[in-house]
């Protein structure tokens, strides 16, 4: 029996959080006596192919065909399937992103299994096959039992440490016999913010609310992204007054995000906010009126003006920078 | 043209949960339901919208749940749509409520389906694309702006670091997300002819749940904050380093 995760890749390089899936799943392997099968989908480098080893696979099934390059959900769906039968696969492994999310329920739905959504731990098996994730946006969290025989997760990113080892995973060619309704999604344009680091898969946030005044003073938060290589996040009502783009909402009616640090600037800490963001490991709260609700939720806090105390921090993460190079 | 618009009820946004039951279920003392947001704001709303413009013919809402989620489906009705179905059942997992909505938009035949980009109470975003598997239609997730025209939806989505335009046959399943439509309030005529419009009670054909939730946890309360003067941002960045461990 071999544990199954479906990689992603960008232009050929695998994404860091499809490394973390292949560890859960090395782990999950580990727990069953198991091996771990990983599958690539779309043209990436043999180099990357082998090196998901040192992640704890032991096999690669890889579909070079140049339309999976792009997210067609029925497809990929297709080849985790064929690739299952293959390898004798009853635990398939994907990630809680956006394409992940498109392709793990279908998955499910095939297989008669049972899904867990963002998959926080490891399975607990002394009761089942229980796994921990996020509920009400991360105002609590429930613990899921999978009944079925096979199972699917997908993995919340960033949830574990990563550990490079040794190793190289073996490559194997998967045939799979597409039809035309696999790609019935035609992708017609792609505007990619480049350079900007995604707010999903984020480790460092810097996210600012109405108490930035407007949009003219969010250089003072870019900035203090730029240096610290963070990404960007915003309150809702400053998502509604288009200081920012929609996609940097984050809150129980926005993104849910986990990053390792979120800095929060000028925003009170309003129980829908807290929602999407609680589940950061470290919380900065900078907010000038210190009766703030979000003070109760942070880990470190500064009471003061945000244009003036911005600037002293991006001066200050400079500074640590050149002296820790 | 018709659409199947999928609603359900979750806590209210300002809702703080309280568990019971030896933290096997979640206290529903107190608590206001609502229409699920992403449903409400911008599935339900595009979905009158086309209809107003004269690309749809129908809108009907569904939910799955037992007689107590009725007062959602009639502040559905009371926004706009011209029947609402409610299939009779208390799922236990996604699995469970997209079957049941697969079935019965398989009896009606639907061109277009929409749901809310996830819920806010499990945040599985599961059943919308378990419908369009179980019917062997497309899903677009995550979609920023829907547009149909004859048998084409084109549809804009995020993708990671940024977005895409996907066009695609009907009939299609899209999850909405902000973008989609602008919220709206119910007006007084529309309360009263809600009262008037069919609301369909449908019992499922059975299926066995695949997973249930045991428990559920709090979050662990933070130690309490460290409070940094503004002027000393060095000793907020070593914080950050040597304790936090995160920079
Ligand atoms: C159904 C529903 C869903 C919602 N979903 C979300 C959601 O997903 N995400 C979300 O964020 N909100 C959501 N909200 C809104 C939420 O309730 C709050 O209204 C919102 O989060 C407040 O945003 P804010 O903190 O930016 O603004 P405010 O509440 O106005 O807070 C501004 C803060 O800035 C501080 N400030 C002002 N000037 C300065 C300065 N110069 N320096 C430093 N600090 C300063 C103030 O002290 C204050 O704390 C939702 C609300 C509802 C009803």
């Amino acid at each position: 029996m071999s544990v199954l995760v479906l990689v992603e890749h960008t232009e050929g390089i695998i994404k860091k959080k499809s490394f973390e899936a292949v560890q859960y799943a090395s782990h999950i392997a580990k727990q069953n006596g198991a091996t771990v099968t990983a599958v690539v989908l779309g043209n990436a480098q043999s180099s990357e192919i082998e090196g998901l080893g040192a992640y704890g696979a032991q096999k690669v099934l890889y579909v070079a065909d140049a339309r999976l390059d792009e997210l067609h959900a029925r497809a990929y769906a297709k080849a985790l399937i064929v690739a299952a039968q293959k390898e004798d696969s009853k635990i398939i492994i994907a990630l809680h992103d956006i394409n992940g999310r498109a392709v793990a329920p279908r998955v499910a739905v095939k297989l008669k299994a049972g899904l867990v959504a963002g998959a926080l731990s490891y399975p607990d098996t002394e009761k089942g096959f229980v796994i921990k994730k996020a509920v009400f946006s991360g105002k609590a969290f429930a613990f899921v039992n999978i009944l079925s025989d096979a199972k699917v997760i997908t993995l919340m990113p960033n949830s574990f440490q990563l550990n490079k080892a040794e190793g190289k995973a073996t490559v194997e060619k998967l045939d799979v016999s597409f039809d035309e309704k696999d790609f019935g999604i035609k992708v017609k344009q792609v505007n990619k913010v480049s350079g900007e680091v995604s707010l999903a898969d984020a480790e460092l946030v810097v996210s600012g609310g109405r108490g930035m005044k407007g949009p003219e003073n969010w250089g003072l938060i870019e900035d203090l992204a730029k240096e610290l290589g963070a990404a960007t996040a915003c309150s809702r009502p400053v998502a509604d007054s288009h200081w920012r783009p929609h996609h940097e909402h984050v809150g129980q009616t926005g993104g849910t995000i986990r990053p390792n640090l979120y800095i929060a600037v000028g925003i009170s800490g309003a129980i829908q906010h807290l929602a999407g963001v609680n589940g950061s490991k470290t919380i900065v709260v900078i907010n000038k009126d210190p009766e703030a609700p979000f003070f109760k939720a942070a880990n470190y806090g500064v009471v003061g003006d945000a244009m003036e105390v911005l600037p002293k921090l991006t001066a200050a993460v400079k500074k640590y920078k050149e002296t820790h190079k | 043209m018709k659409i199947l618009v999928c609603i359900s009820q979750v806590p209210d946004t300002s809702t703080k949960i309280i568990l019971k039951d030896n933290n096997t279920a979640i206290s529903s003392d107190g608590v206001t339901y609502i229409i699920n947001p992403y449903d409400e704001w911008y599935a339900l709303i595009r979905a009158l919208e086309l209809k107003e413009t004269g690309v749809a013919t129908d809108v009907h809402l569904i939910t799955v749940g037992k007689a107590d989620v009725e007062p959602i489906i009639r502040k559905g009705l009371a926004l706009g749509g011209d029947e609402a179905i409610r299939i009779d059942a208390a799922p236990n997992d996604a699995y469970e409520t997209a079957n049941y909505i697969a079935e019965y938009a398989k009896s009606v035949g639907y061109d277009l389906i929409l749901c809310g980009k996830e819920s806010i109470d499990y945040n599985n975003g599961t059943t919308g694309v378990m419908i369009a598997e179980l019917l062997d239609v497309d899903y677009i997730g995550f979609a920023t702006s829907i547009q149909i025209e004859g048998n084409i939806a084109t549809v804009n989505r995020e993708i990671e670091g940024g977005e895409e335009t996907d066009t695609c046959n009907l009939p299609v399943v899209i999850a909405c997300q902000k973008g989609v439509a602008e919220a709206r309030i119910p007006n007084m005529r529309g309360i009263m002819a809600a009262r008037t419009r069919p609301l369909k009670v449908v019992t499922p054909t059975a299926v066995a749940p695949v997973a249930s939730i045991l428990s559920y946890e709090m979050p662990p309360a933070k130690a309490g904050i460290k409070l940094v003067d503004p002027d000393n941002m060095d000793e907020l960045v070593e914080l950050l380093h040597s304790e936090a461990k995160v920079i």
